[in-house]
């Protein structure tokens, strides 16, 4: 399983779609992909021409679905990776992945506790993996979403999320803008407050389990709203996005 | 190698430069940390080198700046494999800081704020092969490619021109430093493509 | 470059790929304790630099090295000094991956 998990794989790319004006959700076929746990991530390595090579790590969107696995890439300005995912990728190019890889920020679908999601732009991603994973396994486990972003328009997923789907009944999405609003948005923009996580998170006393991904900054604000608001520090998950997601 | 990735390139290279073997060529100045970028105060900084027999020689900032200054323009192979040609600094020789050194020392380790360290022989410091550096490209050297001062040692793979430089020790035996004792060369000769241990 | 980028860093769960290359399991979780501060909890939460020139990874606490990995086209070498113990999770019955 070892070997399996460790060895980089021939990816196809079999359909895409733009999530915002940034940001590319790429579906990859994967011949012998083992299946995958909400939250974990993969590597994507890419070689050019003349044998120049680099990687990165990009966290999974999907629910296990056979041999396809979406990823959602927002381009990164000045990066090397993402400007290449997001506008040069096209569908029946390849490029190779290995994973899945994570065993810590990760939600099982067998899992009874309430759940918080705290996202932060791009952080949304394996959260979403999350939210659909419940959705594939009919799961009643109630689930709260308090997702951050610039201003509308960047929202990842909006549609889906809209849609009030009915498997997503117990999922409850709250949107934060910390730039600009919608007109008649009762919260004026502005960042991460503990009100928010008082008001759409869940009470400390349910024993949530909390799952935090965002930029550094973001993440950790999050992280101490939820630990002054009572809640277990054993029971926040995190991951931060660093600066090499280009 | 793996499958190649129609139309990806990564950050543009040049072709055509003699650039030591596995290098290739960036224009811009990437950042590599092992840690966060320390902030050293120019009212405390201060460089010392320590000898063998336990001697210390101290210069505070405005000493060193006080010292004859050079201006070298030198090549940077970086061990990631990208090389930037024809950087200008500014800083003192290291044949200055080592005129009244008394030492009989083969090796030299040198330490920065942060505790990064690198080990390196002497006599690859000397003969106009070394500076303590404080200027990049005509502005003062900023703390993220190593300021207020950082060691310039470009013959070798540039993580041996340690960032922050607080200090060298000078000593009979030779004490690997920070990627030193992490699989990395000891020399790093980017010509001889010194790159891991066995290299 | 701005402040924000010289001092950005990720956190353990970037990991995750270049240790699975070595452990058999998932070493993310892997609960560790710090050797300088005593600050104890799971790999996920230390903070990360990297991955060039080699991954190094900081107790959120001290800033301490706790561990240091480097990836040679043949080789790795790791780094685990800063660390007291690691406790690694090993269910008497293998948890499939796969939903």
């Amino acid at each position: 399983m070892s070997a399996q998990r460790t060895a980089w794989r021939d990816a196809r790319l079999v359909a895409a779609r733009a999530e915002t004006g940034a940001a590319r959700t790429l579906v990859f076929k994967i011949p012998g992909w083992p299946g995958h746990l909400a939250g974990q991530h993969v590597d994507v390595r890419l070689t050019a021409e003349d044998g120049y090579s680099t990687q990165r790590s990009y966290s999974i969107a999907s629910a296990t679905d056979g041999d396809l696995v979406e990823l959602t890439v927002q381009n990164v300005p000045d990066g090397e990776v993402s400007p290449y995912l997001v506008e040069v990728l096209e569908v029946g190019d390849e490029v190779e992945i290995r994973g899945p890889v994570g065993g810590w920020f990760v939600w099982r679908p067998s899992s009874e506790r309430p759940v918080l999601l705290v996202g932060g732009g791009s952080g949304i991603v394996p959260l979403m993996a999350m939210i659909r994973a419940r959705r594939q396994a009919a799961g009643r486990t109630p689930f709260r979403l308090v997702y951050s972003v610039r201003e509308p328009g960047q929202r990842f997923y909006a549609g889906e999320l809209r849609r009030h789907d009915p498997a997503d009944a117990g999922l409850d999405v709250a949107y934060l803008y910390t730039r600009a609003v919608p007109d008649g948005w009762p919260r004026p923009a502005g960042r991460l407050t503990v009100a928010d996580l008082n008001t759409h998170g869940w009470p400390a006393d349910f024993e949530p389990d909390c799952y935090v991904c965002g930029p550094t900054g973001f993440v950790e604000t999050a992280a101490d709203i939820l630990i002054a608001l009572g809640h277990d520090p054993r029971r926040i998950r995190t991951e931060r996005f660093g600066p090499t997601g280009g | 190698m793996g499958i190649i990735s129609r139309g990806f390139r990564g950050r543009p290279r040049d072709e055509g430069v003699k650039l030591p073997p596995g290098q290739y060529l960036t224009h811009d100045f990437p950042v590599l940390s092992a840690g966060p970028t320390p902030r050293v105060r120019l009212d405390t900084w201060e460089f010392t080198i320590d000898t063998e027999t336990g001697q210390t020689h101290r210069w505070t900032w405005r000493q060193l700046l006080d010292l004859p200054s050079e201006t070298p323009t030198v090549d940077l192979h970086c061990v990631t494999k990208w090389s930037k040609l024809g950087t200008s600094w500014k800083g003192v020789s290291l044949d200055v800081l080592m005129e009244d050194v008394e030492t009989t020392a083969e090796y030299a380790l040198v330490y920065s704020y942060g505790g990064y360290t690198t080990n390196l022989p002497l006599q690859d410091l000397l003969d106009g092969q070394a500076w303590i550096t404080y200027e990049y490209d005509g502005e003062e050297l900023a703390p993220a490619h190593g300021g207020p001062a950082r060691l310039l040692v470009p013959h070798l793979y540039l993580w041996k021109s340690a960032k922050w430089v607080r200090g060298i020790r000078l000593l009979n035996e030779d004490w690997p430093g920070f990627w030193e004792t992490a699989g990395y060369h000891n020399y790093g000769d980017p010509w001889r493509e010194q790159r891991y241990q066995g290299d | 470059m701005t402040a924000s980028i010289e001092d950005a860093y990720q956190d353990g769960n970037a990991l995750a790929g270049p240790l699975r290359e070595i452990f058999a399991v998932d070493m993310t979780a892997a609960e560790g304790r710090c050797a300088s501060c005593g600050l104890t909890g799971p790999l996920a939460s230390l903070r990360v630099y990297g991955p060039e020139p080699g991954w190094v990874a900081r107790c959120p606490g001290c800033e301490e090295v706790l561990l240091r990995l480097v990836r040679g086209p043949q080789a790795a070498w790791l780094d685990l000094r800063g660390i007291v113990n690691l406790r690694i999770s090993l269910p008497a019955e293998a948890e499939a991956a796969g939903a």
